[in-house]
């Protein structure tokens, strides 16, 4: 048989960045699948080598206008750890309210405007707020409601200013965070009403085996900071990653993918939090999964949508507690002495783990910087899953076979503009 | 009248500008329904294409594919718009523009392979006529929103593009350079954020690029005669915003 082109997407819509999708069909074998990913190399890891680590957590939230606050944890995590600066309780909780206020915004924004049309046989969020103007008014409002989080403690909801290495330049008064109360009394109604909607969406499934790594922390649902784990029973800190998990290319993407070192793909992100950390979440949202019958572990990359509309939940109940336990810290920021040596961090963006390493000298000058991102971890188990769906997809017409790849992409929530940031470097001369 | 053809295009960045768009909440709804979405690739799958009567595009333009495509977006426009930093002075991107090939090549991983990527990462107008320009890093959703207001009403906006210090001493803060010692970008940087961060006690790090009447080199004497040190100052100014022609100037005189 020759070959035959099943589905090329070209540039892909409702996600982060550009990248497009390809199925084609090879005689008898298992058809070719090609996630190819044609957004610019940014070279960041190269840019950062001579900046100061103080200059780091504003650099790296660059590479994402969707995750910022994820980059600049990452690295304080790294640095915090290699200064040796252990920062204030109230500063770290102020973290990670600002923290949730993107996981709300990312998901919300996932949810309604990238994913949904999809489910509905849409084009866009536009033509949702067409049929239910009051249903997408209502996940604006949730969406915003992570914004205002964000711009609360951060200055502003992207690359927010007010991080720094040691904690935080000014910490708001409790009057003035207690301020975001009322907004997350108010939207009470409208994350029932998103649930109610996101679990009433047809979805397709699709049964697969896959390894889950996400991180772990014994004091809550890893947001912040954590060990490494996976659904293998692996338990790492956050220096041993490398060590476990290896970065490679494919000729045809400008992104690198990750493997485990034993060579199979692994899967981040919202199902591998619910899988592995279930029991942590807020009692909210996992009554909410009870009632539609939502038990770890969970594999089907269909069900990350439900998965994030639980996270919203959670992310509000936590973020309601913790902005009632705030005060004001004695210690905003703590001084701190530069020290050479590498340091690891890691925390969980809205999208999964995010990992980073600095090679630091004497003077605070970056050496090196090595960033994995969620997107690329997940990039073969997209492919993956792609292939998997092809007998359905080679079944469907023209417009469902499209469909049905994209969402099987888009159950990623694929940032591409983090993905892509990363290839060391090559530059051709004009 | 027909709806304006709205066109929002994703070159070399972080996606943060468009996003600006989406989280407009409040007014997107209204927004949206006063354009005709012709394309917008993050937001819909539905595309009908040129010609735009307003194309905004984002990024810097740093691949061979790139230098074609905004060429022919504008071709196909009315109206260009570069939105933020990476449009307007090349973005965190642009500071490639100052390594050493060698040296990129050395560092490339984990095997050769080229990337379709140009040796420099440039600002829109190196490239095509701009009309209009929203700065920073990002763009401020309220510039945004005016410049959709007026560009409605068939008017061109106007943005004041004085230094930051203004917005700093309508916020009551106390001079950070000058009671604290502490470098910052304020007075040479264009107002547009709302002095965040000096509003913070930290130094304005130059997110809406240079401000009209920027005057570096006497700033920058002024920094070093109370002990700042060239080097840092060369550092607050390879930012987001390298590639304008005052920081730009600066970095490759001082090294």
């Amino acid at each position: 048989m020759a070959r035959r082109i099943v589905v090329d997407t070209g540039p892909m819509a409702r996600v982060e960045g550009e990248g497009s999708l390809s199925i084609v069909e090879q005689g008898a074998g298992s058809p070719e699948v090609k996630l190819n990913i044609f957004e610019p190399p940014r070279f960041f890891e190269a840019l950062l080598r001579g900046r100061r680590a103080e200059e780091v957590p504003d650099i790296v939230s660059r590479i994402c206008g969707i995750c910022p606050v994820a980059y600049q944890i990452s690295s304080l995590n790294a640095f915090e750890r290699l200064f040796g600066v252990e920062i204030d309780e109230q500063v770290r909780r102020l973290r990670r309210i600002l923290y949730y206020g993107e996981w709300i915004e990312s998901h919300a924004l996932h949810i309604f405007m990238l994913a949904a049309p999809d489910f509905m046989r849409v084009p866009d969020a536009i033509a949702i707020a067409k049929r239910d103007p009051k249903l997408v008014r209502e996940a604006l409002d949730l969406k915003r409601l992570g914004n205002s989080l964000m711009s609360a403690i951060g200055g502003r909801e992207i690359h927010p200013v007010s991080l720094k290495i040691g904690g935080i330049y000014k910490a708001p008064s409790k009057e003035a965070l207690a301020s975001v109360l009322p907004e997350l009394d108010r939207v009470r109604s409208s994350v029932q009403k998103m649930f109610a909607f996101v679990s009433s969406l047809e979805r397709p499934s699709l049964q697969r085996e896959a390894t889950l790594v996400c991180l772990c922390d014994p004091a809550r649902y890893a947001i912040d900071r954590g060990d490494i784990g996976s659904s293998e029973g692996l338990r790492l800190s956050p220096s041993d990653f490398e060590e476990n998990f290896e970065e490679y290319q494919v000729e045809y993407s400008n992104a690198l993918r990750s493997r485990t070192r034993t060579g199979g793909s692994y899967m981040v992100g919202p199902l591998a939090r619910f899988s592995l950390n279930y029991d942590q979440l807020s009692p909210a949202a996992r009554a909410l999964a009870k009632e539609i019958g939502l038990e770890p572990p969970l594999r089907d990359p269909f069900q990350s949508i439900l998965v994030r509309a639980l996270e919203i939940v959670h992310a509000l109940e936590e973020t309601r507690r913790e902005v009632k336990e705030y005060e004001e810290p004695v210690r905003p920021s703590i001084p701190y002495k530069v020290k050479a040596g590498t340091c690891y961090g890691v925390s969980e963006a809205p999208r999964g783990m995010l990992y980073h390493s600095y090679a630091v000298n004497g003077r605070g000058y970056i050496e090196k910087a090595k960033i994995v991102p969620p997107t690329a971890q997940n990039q073969a188990r997209m492919e993956d899953d792609v292939r998997l769906l092809t007998p359905r997809i080679l079944n469907s017409d023209v417009d469902e076979a499209r469909r049905l790849s994209e969402m099987a992409i888009r159950n990623y929530d694929p940032c591409i503009s983090c993905a892509t940031h990363f290839l060391r470097l090559d530059i051709r001369k004009a | 009248m027909s709806k304006p053809r709205l066109g929002v295009f994703k070159f070399s960045s972080c996606d943060g500008c468009q996003l600006s768009i989406l989280d407009a909440e409040e007014e997107l709804l209204v927004l949206l329904d006063r354009v005709e979405l012709a394309e917008f690739l993050e937001a819909s799958s539905s595309s009908t294409g040129a010609p735009y009567d307003v194309a905004l595009v984002e990024g810097s333009v740093s691949t061979e594919e790139e230098v074609e495509k905004i060429v022919r977006i504008r071709k196909e426009s009315k109206m260009l718009v570069a939105l933020g930093a990476c449009a307007t002075s090349g973005g965190l991107q642009a500071l490639r523009n100052w390594s050493k090939l060698g040296l990129f090549e050395q560092a490339v991983y984990p095997e050769p392979k080229v990337a379709r990527a140009l040796e420099k990462a440039l600002p829109v107008r190196d490239f095509v006529t701009v009309d209009f320009e929203l700065r920073g890093c990002p763009v401020s959703k309220t510039q945004l929103l005016q410049f959709f207001a007026a560009t409605l009403r068939g008017t061109k906006p106007r943005f004041s593009a004085s230094a930051v210090c203004f917005e700093c001493k309508r916020a009551g803060n106390p001079c950070l350079v000058v009671a604290g010692g502490t470098p910052c970008l304020g007075p040479v940087t264009a107002s547009g954020c709302g002095a965040l961060c000096p509003s913070r006690a930290r130094g304005c790090y130059g997110c809406f690029g240079p401000s009209d009447d920027a005057n570096l080199d006497s700033y920058a004497s002024w920094l070093s005669a109370r002990g700042v040190d060239l080097s840092s100052i060369g550092l607050l100014l390879k930012g987001a915003n390298s590639q304008s022609p005052e920081f730009r100037r600066w970095i490759e005189k001082n090294g």
